[in-house]
């Protein structure tokens, strides 16, 4: 039966995830996706497409912005991941995300963690964006309720701090 | 209609449900995991149409680990229950198209699984299929009915047999729209767990609780009180979660039965792309005869759309395409014939705008042929045939309110400096290999079930008091990211004076709301909204009646007065049920009358680029302008109209299905394209308020109408720009160039060449 799992035998991997390290077994070339959401619980990463096409699953690896449907899990050994559970402190959110929820950047949700996530890789590379740099930072990820007018209003509310508190 | 006293409706108070959805605390159905869970999975034919022979399993996977269940292990009656009840749930002995369930498969470990599932083979006998609407209207194979015709409707009105002497112009067109991939980003899926003795319950990413319940019923041939539904947050919907999730949950339901475990299924995006619905294919001739200043005099609209394989939803999607067919202009004769025809392909279904799009796309490009014919400009030919107040639709409803279309288009051309483009562009592309054009689009939408249909859904609404003295609203009505949850807990604070903070929604779950109808045909704000207002002034009401709550109170004084009274009482609730507006009548036999209580109606403009280097076409700007009744939240309003138009852009530019014998070939993201990021213009939207006296403060229907326009606004601009006729979308680069390379190029529209200044 093991033959057609995929990695063929769990591992042991350490990794940091959201701040706090973390010891999981999983096969190598799981998904990091499902690792994430099924071996820790964290289940704010979505799948889209499992293709690396829509965004929805993005998190933060080492500073880089990926789609964890594309990482094997083996390849998160020893990495520094960031999800969007890792984003508000205790009850503060992220001033991305209060600005989300003031522009109305959110519709459905289903994109939004992987969106928030983009927005901040964007804010931490360019803290001040122009419109064209948020469209170009933001497009690999896929909004299908948004027209995602109201997300680019609401990046460039944050970078600006006009975010209340 | 009840003015915002209380400043809660018409503001942009917080969403909800926002703050989970922030944070990634928002529980979707995939986020959910029960213990002894096990997975599901849908074995499917690969052939369109034929027999079932016979299934085969692979002998190289150990069976018995396997839940196997097929259309005999369908406790009650093997259909999906919905209008006509003609869909199985799982084929039994005839394939109508490809991508039908045929075997269901359940184990606990997702990967095992679907490796198992490509070691079923259903062995089949073909038949020949039939996969355009024209085959099926040549009826070479009948493959429903007698005939191959779902649904047809007939609409007349004047005398048309006269008006084509009378006419000083004849025009005729014919536009075709493709099917649309609704591209929710959250794929369906469903949880269904038995127990003998309480029933059967699923949760899952619905739009419609009660038309799960009644399917699930139906299949399942249990009594109402033992079939639970619960929606789970849902990422995105669009009409795509309206009738497919029953058989969703249809099939998760039969695997718990059998298994007596939890099951889930969660289809992936290909499998979501090519088995689920989307929307209807359409072909529609127009022939239109007009005067010589360009006055309608009548005309013949002939309207078919693709039903696919089974009826499901499209008698109805069919009604709304007939009748929104003639647009915003006044006919004094017209004579519209429609039909939903089967192929064998999936069945298409319900997506915003539910038909209305198709027909309106048709009407809105044929009104600029009129105007090339007629020599009149795009925007004075609309004014000429607008519909004005005290004249008559197409099914002879007559206008009432006091709606001016001719000062919206003014509006909506000053916004886009349309005059002032089209000048400039006119100039500009006679040297330039980029193209500019300028497009224009009026329409209406009408919100609410069609004719008696918000009579027969007899919608109850709930709210009741809670232990602290705030209010719950009880509704079937859900939340798919519209705004569902705020707009309903808005016009419940708003009528009783208490805070946004103090009100706030139930969970749809069926056995804690009342049947409140569906969610669709842009319905809950206006008609839900409304039932909420009623049943929150019977709550007050209540309150005061036994003096626990004084005549005039303030916010405080009400949470106090219904704590009292929960701690007292127990229980305090206030149901509000439908009934139609005075003077409103409708006749289904003839399709006359009053459609639709309310109408939105507007004018969008955009501005398109083709570049001739690579015959992209691009949407450079738009203005979006609309009269919607009252404005229940800018924000969220605002997000609506955006979010419809941009889809409404892929419609008409990116979202091509490929089709191959009844299949949708490109079933990923990758190779079927939504705008993305980049993609959109500017997109500027401007609301009008007249009010509306039968929807929630004066609100009307908003979901729907944003995807109207943008197609024909944007085709119209192409053709502007490149002075080609287009008549079919999507219109991608490769069907410009075709058309660019293999039309009779005149002097006025050649392809500049390099001139040597």
């Amino acid at each position: 039966m093991s033959s057609r799992l995929p990695g063929r035998a769990k591992q042991e991997i350490s990794l940091t995830v959201n701040s706090a390290a973390r010891t999981i077994r999983a096969y190598a070339m799981a998904r990091l996706l499902d690792v994430l959401r099924e071996e820790l619980g964290l289940t704010g990463t979505k799948e889209g497409c499992g293709e690396g096409e829509c965004g929805s699953c993005s998190i933060l690896m080492d500073g880089v912005l990926v789609n964890s449907c594309l990482i094997p899990a083996l390849q998160a050994r020893g990495a520094s991941i960031v999800t969007i559970e890792g984003l508000a402190n205790d009850d503060r959110l992220h001033p991305l995300q209060k600005a989300f929820l003031e522009c109305g950047a959110a519709q459905c949700g289903i994109c939004t963690p992987g969106m928030i996530l983009a927005a901040v890789n964007l804010l931490d590379k360019n803290p001040q964006p122009s419109l064209e740099e948020i469209r170009e930072g933001l497009s690999g990820n896929l909004c299908r309720c948004t027209g995602y007018l109201q997300i680019f209003e609401a990046v460039a509310k944050a970078s600006r701090n006009e975010v209340a508190d | 209609m009840a003015g915002s006293e209380h400043g809660i409706v018409g503001a942009s108070v917080p969403r909800k449900e926002g703050r989970d959805k922030v944070t990634g605390a928002a529980r979707y159905v995939d986020d959910i995991r029960l213990p002894g869970m096990l997975y599901g999975a849908t074995v499917r034919s690969k052939v369109a149409r034929g027999k079932i022979k016979g299934i085969s399993f692979s002998p190289e996977i150990d069976w018995n680990e396997y839940i196997i269940a097929t259309a005999k292990d369908i406790p009650g009656k093997n259909c999906i229950a919905l209008i006509l009840d003609d869909q199985p749930c799982l084929a039994d002995s005839v394939i109508n198209h490809p991508e039908e369930p045929v075997v269901l498969l359940a184990h606990p470990d997702k990967y095992a699984l679907a490796k198992a599932a490509e070691g079923v083979v259903i062995e089949t006998d073909s038949l020949p299929a039939i996969f355009s609407m024209e085959e099926s209207e040549r009826r070479t194979e009948i493959i429903w009915g007698t005939d191959n015709i779902f649904k047809s409707f007939l609409i007349e009105k004047g005398d048309m047999d006269r008006v084509w002497a009378e006419a000083d112009f004849i025009v005729e067109g014919e536009y075709f729209t493709g099917a649309q991939e609704h591209l929710y980003i959250e794929n369906n899926g469903m949880i269904a767990v038995f127990d003998p003795v309480t029933g059967i319950t699923v949760w899952g990413s619905l739009q419609c609780p009660f038309y799960v319940h009644k399917a699930l019923r139906v299949l399942c041939g249990l009594p109402e009180e033992k079939v639970r539904v619960v929606q789970t947050e849902t990422g995105g919907a669009f009409g795509g979660k309206e009738e497919y999730p029953s058989m969703i949950a249809g099939h998760a339901a039969i695997l718990a039965m059998k298994s007596g475990r939890p099951v889930k299924i969660v289809y992936d995006r290909l499998e979501d792309m090519v088995a689920t619905t989307k929307r209807h294919p359409s072909r529609t001739r127009h022939r239109t005869a007009l005067s010589k200043d360009g006055r309608i005099l009548g005309g013949e609209i002939d309207l078919t759309i693709d039903g696919g394989a089974y009826a499901t939803l499209s008698s109805v999607v069919l009604s709304r395409a007939t009748i929104h067919a003639g647009g915003p202009y006044f006919w004094p004769s017209v004579r519209i014939r429609s039909k939903a025809v089967a192929t064998d392909t999936p069945p298409h279904g319900a997506f915003r705008g539910f038909g209305a799009p198709q027909s309106l796309f048709a009407m809105e490009r044929h009104m600029d042929r009129i105007a090339n014919v007629v020599g009149l400009s795009p925007g004075e030919l609309r004014r000429r045939n607008f519909l004005r107040p005290g004249q008559t639709t197409t099914t002879e409803q007559v206008i009432r309110e006091p709606i001016n279309l001719s000062g919206l288009l003014d509006k909506s051309l000053a916004h886009a400096r349309y005059e002032e483009k089209k000048r400039k562009f006119s100039v500009e592309n006679k040297t330039s290999s980029i193209r500019r054009g300028m497009g224009i689009a009026a329409f209406l939408h009408g919100a609410g079930f069609t004719g008696s249909g918000e009579r027969y859904l007899d919608s109850v609404v709930g709210i009741e008091g809670t232990a602290d003295g705030s209010v719950r609203v009880l509704v079937s009505s859900t939340e798919f990211g519209q705004g569902t949850n705020t707009v309903l807990c808005q016009v419940a604070a708003e009528t009783l004076g208490i805070p946004y903070e103090c009100a706030d929604i139930a969970q749809a779950d069926t056995t804690i709301v009342p049947n409140s109808g569906p969610t669709v045909a842009s319905r809950t704000a206006m008609v839900i909204g409304n039932l909420v207002r009623s049943a929150a002034i019977g709550l007050r009401q209540t309150l005061q009646a036994n003096g626990t709550l004084k005549e005039s109170y303030t916010p405080g004084e009400f949470v106090d007065a219904c704590r009292r009274h929960v701690a007292e009482k127990g229980v305090l609730r206030s149901l509000a049920r439908y009934s139609a507006p005075e003077g409103i009548y409708w006749d289904d036999v003839k399709y006359k009358g009053e459609a639709y209580s309310a109408y939105a109606w507007a004018v969008y403009v955009a501005e398109v680029s083709v570049d001739l280097t690579t015959y992209a076409a691009e949407v450079e700007d738009f203005v979006a302008l609309q009269e919607i009744g009252k404005v229940l939240h800018p924000v969220l309003a605002k997000g609506q109209i955006i979010g419809g138009v941009a889809q409404a852009i892929g419609f008409a530019l990116y979202e091509k299905v490929l089709w191959q014998d009844g299949r949708m070939l490109n079933g990923q993201m990758t190779n079927y394209i939504m705008p993305a990021s980049c993609d959109l213009p500017s997109i500027r939207v401007i609301f009008e308020e007249i009010g509306n006296p039968h929807g929630a403060y004066g609100a009307k229907g908003i979901g729907e109408l944003p995807m109207d326009g943008p197609a024909p606004a944007i085709l119209n601009a192409v053709v502007d720009a490149l002075g080609v006729p287009f008549d079919s979308i999507p219109l991608l680069p490769e069907d410009i160039l075709e058309a660019m390379t293999s039309h009779s190029i005149s002097e006025t529209d050649s392809v500049p060449t390099e001139s040597p200044s």
